[in-house]
């Protein structure tokens, strides 16, 4: 990390053309294609895309500026469904594709579309390096923790013992918690969402656009033919409060309805553990900090998920603010063209062509 | 002094060979580029382990450069050296069985030690036992007298004194050969400018190597090798990977787009890559990935985008690449992939040179997914055949390959440079506006709708209004670009797909016949250009007639091909693979050529396939 003030960006969209004044408000319908969508009756994807299509609007953003870039699988066919470019791409590959697209295009508001298996199994390695070198785009990771348009086998994210055609005996396969593995790889914007919950969803959306580097956006997305209910605990309003951990940066960690509130204090060797509110006494509250430098506090918060999902933290887990890879290489490349005094020229490339070392024939 | 005479010699092929920390790469390109000054036309081979060092002393750590030099033109880098310089055992042991009878050798007598000479299995001194006897022997105490020539050089240990002894054989040389060493000193100034005493002593070490040459009585004669006669022109030296990253930045200057390079480090790949970072200045953007993968879904990233995509590679590489070549296929985007063949198949030989990619390149690809194939056959040569890879990509929207070998990535020539004004121009042509009206006749924009003559879709960029649209690797409808499983439209879009590339504008082959009867053609292509052209020489200055051709376009093939085919009697395809653009004439043409091959990680010797061409000129006599 550096402390030079290199005046690079800040905000995720700030090369990005954004629409005058005086131009018609963009609505939902701006940004939907003429393409018939093809999900599942009560598939999440379809909630997830109408909040995106929504909130899209809110950026001001000229719709040609947008990028969705996707891989494979059932939420890779987003883009598809988005009147904005849009690419398709291979299992696991989108990260990389975007990462070419996003490095030699500043103007660009690029974003990645992927599931569990694309992004945490055959795209793992993509997705680790595209978070190592904050690139300046935003990942949605929609985990429904299956395989669904292979119809139905185990993913990286399904629960122990998980039955499937695959595993008919359950799964042994021990799963991947994204918050976690993406701050393992030292992400600088880490944050998870319910499919079902619009309005957390749009507000992690906006921040994540805003955030200059690699967003990651895990959201909880209900398959219902091969996993229907996997996130039903969550969901079900009687058990909701009890379970779901709401990230406020600068607040306690509290989980629990008002009347049974539950604080997250610090016990003795570094690790945490939820008591009563009038139990904390001189106790240590844990405050979440999300613009923390070490991602220590945010990793521990992201390890109170359990398979059970006895507590979820939902929210930011991280933002903060790092140099992103595209501008420290853009800021390269324009040093060494301004330093040379502006494009090569047709006399530039004849020179670079001649080298140092010529000699002359006739 | 003693006089020395000076003789006057047309060709002289030298190897230095050495420990791979001996520098014999450096000594080697230095001798080559003082070559280079002297007007000779040259060819050269590097030869070196794929360990970093092997350990010291051993037949595995063995490094050489082979260097061959003419006052007329040069093929090849040689088939056999008329000296070799062997600074230890090992160097020797694993080279003199290409030194020809008679052939000068000198050895640095300081490294034949006891313990050298057991490493590499001799158990007594070659230098003693009279089995060198055959050939011109320089026996040099190579090393003890460059550390006594640095005596003066209190503050380098007897280490770094030792490592100049390169610089000692390269001043010996040098006179030997009548060299001038002006090139070799600035160049060590600038390598050790910010050490004056290194500098120093490497710079004395060169001038002791000279003078040695001139006193001692060992050697009593100087060569002289007069300047070849070239085309006018102003000429450099370049291997076949510098010229390869000239010609992908001179392409995308001309297109007036961005070059981007997604790369992985893989030998004999890497120098590209290192190449273009740092051509920054000309607005070249290199990402180094984190692997294969995503050094070609970089590039197709970036292509998207509107820039000049490169990923650069070998034949491993390759392998993992394929999925988004494929993908680049069915998006119909420029990509530019470079595959510098090495020897395989997995690992294999990563240091040594082979032609067996040609398959893979052409099919190696789920589906119907035709990609255009350019070859390159020179090390200068590297850099038309970027230029042409650029322009396919660019004019007919399709991943393109164009494959080098190691043996024209490392090797060099002089290059004559071109005048920028004299490159072809690319005009890319990226849409701007809708390309068709809908049924309500509304402007609209169709991603797949073609241009008549060249097939290729438009390349419309993000960030352009009102050409949004979505692209992606599940089949497409024709001209729409919607997804579509019906089956007449897959149908249709595979055999598009097919004519686009088919269709692709090459020039016809060109047959160098000069007597026009001949009976036997013999036909490369790649890297065999140099050995190919030279055994034919030798044919023709025996007094026979034959034809020879060379394919730069491996897909499309050129229109004339068959023709030329079916012209001959005898067509002869020389291969570093065991038949693969045999095989391929042979489906394509239905003719029955003689494929010759050999996989040994090396180019083929003039003598070889002087040979090969002599037998079946001989057959059909």
């Amino acid at each position: 990390m550096t402390t030079v003030d290199l005046g690079l960006p800040t905000t995720g969209l700030q090369h990005v053309p954004h629409l005058p004044d005086d131009a018609p408000a963009q609505t939902k319908r701006d940004f939907t294609s003429d393409q018939e969508v093809r999900w599942c009756p009560g598939c999440g994807d379809y909630v997830i895309l109408a909040a995106v299509q929504s909130f899209l609007p809110s950026l001001g953003l000229r719709r040609e500026n947008i990028v969705f870039v996707s891989g494979i699988g059932c939420s890779s066919r987003f883009p598809y469904y988005l009147d904005t470019y849009g690419m398709h791409s291979i299992h696991g590959r989108a990260p990389a594709i975007a990462t070419g697209l996003a490095t030699s295009r500043p103007d660009l508001s690029v974003w990645v579309v992927t599931g569990d298996g694309d992004a945490l199994s055959i795209g793992g390695n993509h997705l680790v390096h595209a978070l190592r070198r904050n690139v300046n785009m935003t990942i949605l990771l929609f985990n429904n923790q299956i395989y669904g348009l292979t119809k139905g086998q185990y993913s990286p994210t399904s629960r122990p013992g998980t039955v499937t055609k695959s595993s008919p005996l359950g799964s042994v396969d021990a799963p991947f918690n994204p918050a976690s593995l993406a701050l393992g790889a030292e992400a600088t914007f880490v944050a998870r969402a319910m499919e079902s919950d619009r309005a957390e969803l749009t507000t992690v959306l906006k921040a994540a656009a805003q955030h200059r580097g690699t967003a990651l956006v895990e959201i909880y997305q209900n398959c219902p033919i091969f996993n229907d209910g996997a996130f039903e605990v969550l969901k079900d309003r009687t058990q909701q409060a009890a379970r779901i951990v709401r990230l406020r940066s600068g607040e306690p960690v509290t989980v629990g309805p008002e009347d049974d509130r539950r604080v997250l204090v610090r016990v003795a060797g570094g690790a945490s553990e939820f008591v009563p509110e009038a139990e904390v006494g001189a106790r240590e509250v844990v405050v979440h900090d999300a613009a923390a430098d070490d991602p220590s506090g945010a990793f521990a918060l992201s390890r109170l998920d359990s398979p059970e999902m006895t507590h979820v933290p939902m929210g930011i887990f991280r933002q903060v603010s790092r140099p992103t890879y595209d501008d420290l290489v853009r800021a390269q490349v324009d040093a060494a063209v301004e330093t040379a005094g502006g494009p090569a020229t047709d006399d530039d490339l004849a020179a670079l062509l001649r080298g140092r070392d010529t000699w002359t024939v006739g | 002094m003693t006089s020395k005479t000076a003789q006057t010699l047309d060709r002289v092929v030298i190897r230095f060979a050495g420990d791979s920390g001996d520098g014999m790469q450096l000594t080697g390109d230095r001798f080559t580029s003082e070559t280079a000054a002297v007007g000779n036309d040259l060819s050269t081979l590097p030869n070196f382990p794929a360990e970093i060092r092997a350990p010291q002393g051993t037949l595995p750590g063995v490094s050489s450069f082979q260097l061959h030099f003419a006052d007329h033109d040069v093929l090849t880098p040689g088939d056999a050296p008329d000296v070799l310089v062997a600074m230890n055992p090992a160097a020797l042991k694993a080279n003199l069985g290409d030194l020809p009878r008679g052939a000068v050798l000198i050895v640095d007598t300081d490294e034949f030690t006891k313990r050298n000479l057991a490493k590499v299995g001799y158990a007594a001194s070659p230098l003693d036992d009279g089995s060198l006897d055959s050939w011109h022997l320089h026996p040099v105490a190579l090393t003890s007298i460059t550390v006594e020539a640095l005596a003066e050089y209190g503050g380098l240990s007897r280490k770094e004194k030792e490592r100049a002894k390169n610089m000692f054989a390269l001043g010996l040389l040098s006179w030997m050969y009548t060299r001038p060493t002006d090139g070799t000193k600035s160049f060590l100034t600038k390598k050790f400018g910010a050490n004056p005493e290194l500098l120093a002593a490497n710079l004395t070490a060169l001038e002791a190597g000279w003078s040695y040459g001139e006193t001692t009585e060992d050697f009593a004669s100087t060569y002289v090798v007069g300047p070849a006669p070239m085309p006018p022109g102003t000429y450099r030296n370049v291997t076949g990977n510098t010229a390869l990253a000239l010609g992908l930045v001179a392409a995308a200057h001309r297109a007036g787009r961005p070059l981007v390079l997604g790369s992985y480090p893989i030998t004999p790949a890497s120098d590209i890559l290192h190449a273009l970072s740092g051509m920054k200045r000309h607005g070249v953007t290199t990402v180094q990935a984190e692997d294969e993968i995503a050094g070609v879904g970089i590039a197709l990233g970036a292509s998207y985008g509107g820039a000049v995509g490169v990923t650069t590679t070998s034949g491993p590489g390759i392998a993992l690449k394929s999925e988004t070549i494929g993908l680049a296929v069915s998006l119909e985007l420029p990509l530019v992939v470079v595959d510098i063949q090495r020897g395989g198949p997995s690992t294999g030989l990563p240091t040594k040179t082979e032609q067996a990619d040609l398959l893979q390149v052409m099919f190696g690809r789920n589906g119907e997914s035709p990609v255009p194939v350019v070859a390159a056959q020179t090390p200068a040569d590297c850099f038309a055949a970027a230029l042409d890879a650029v322009r396919m990509a660019t004019t007919y929207r399709t991943p393109v390959v164009l494959l080098s070998d190691g043996y024209l990535a490392n090797g060099s020539e002089p290059w004559s440079v071109p005048d920028v004004a004299d490159l072809p121009a690319l005009d890319v042509g990226l849409a701007t506006e809708p390309n068709a009206t809908d049924d309500a006749g509304e402007p609209v924009f169709r991603p797949y709708l073609r241009d008549p003559e060249t097939l290729a879709r438009p390349w419309a960029v993000p960030g352009t209004p009102g050409l949004e649209h979505r692209i992606g690797g599940i089949e497409k409808a024709d001209v729409t670009g919607d997804i579509s499983y019906d089956p007449d439209n897959h149908d249709r879009m595979v055999r598009l797909r097919q004519a686009k590339v088919d269709g692709i504008t090459v020039p016809d082959l060109e047959v160098d016949d000069p007597t026009g009867d001949a009976r036997v053609l013999v036909l490369g292509w790649g890297s065999t250009y140099g050995p190919v052209a030279a055994a034919t020489r030798t044919v023709r200055n025996a007094g026979s007639a034959i034809a020879r051709a060379h394919l730069r376009h491996l897909n499309p093939f050129p229109g004339n091909l068959g023709d030329v085919l079916r012209r001959y009697d005898r067509v002869v395809v020389p291969e570093m693979n065991t038949g693969q653009l045999a095989l391929l004439l042979r489906a394509k043409y239905l003719v029955d050529v003689r494929s010759h091959t050999s996989v040994r990680g090396l180019p083929f010797t003039t003598v070889e396939l002087a040979d090969v061409l002599s037998t079946t000129l001989e057959e059909i006599r």
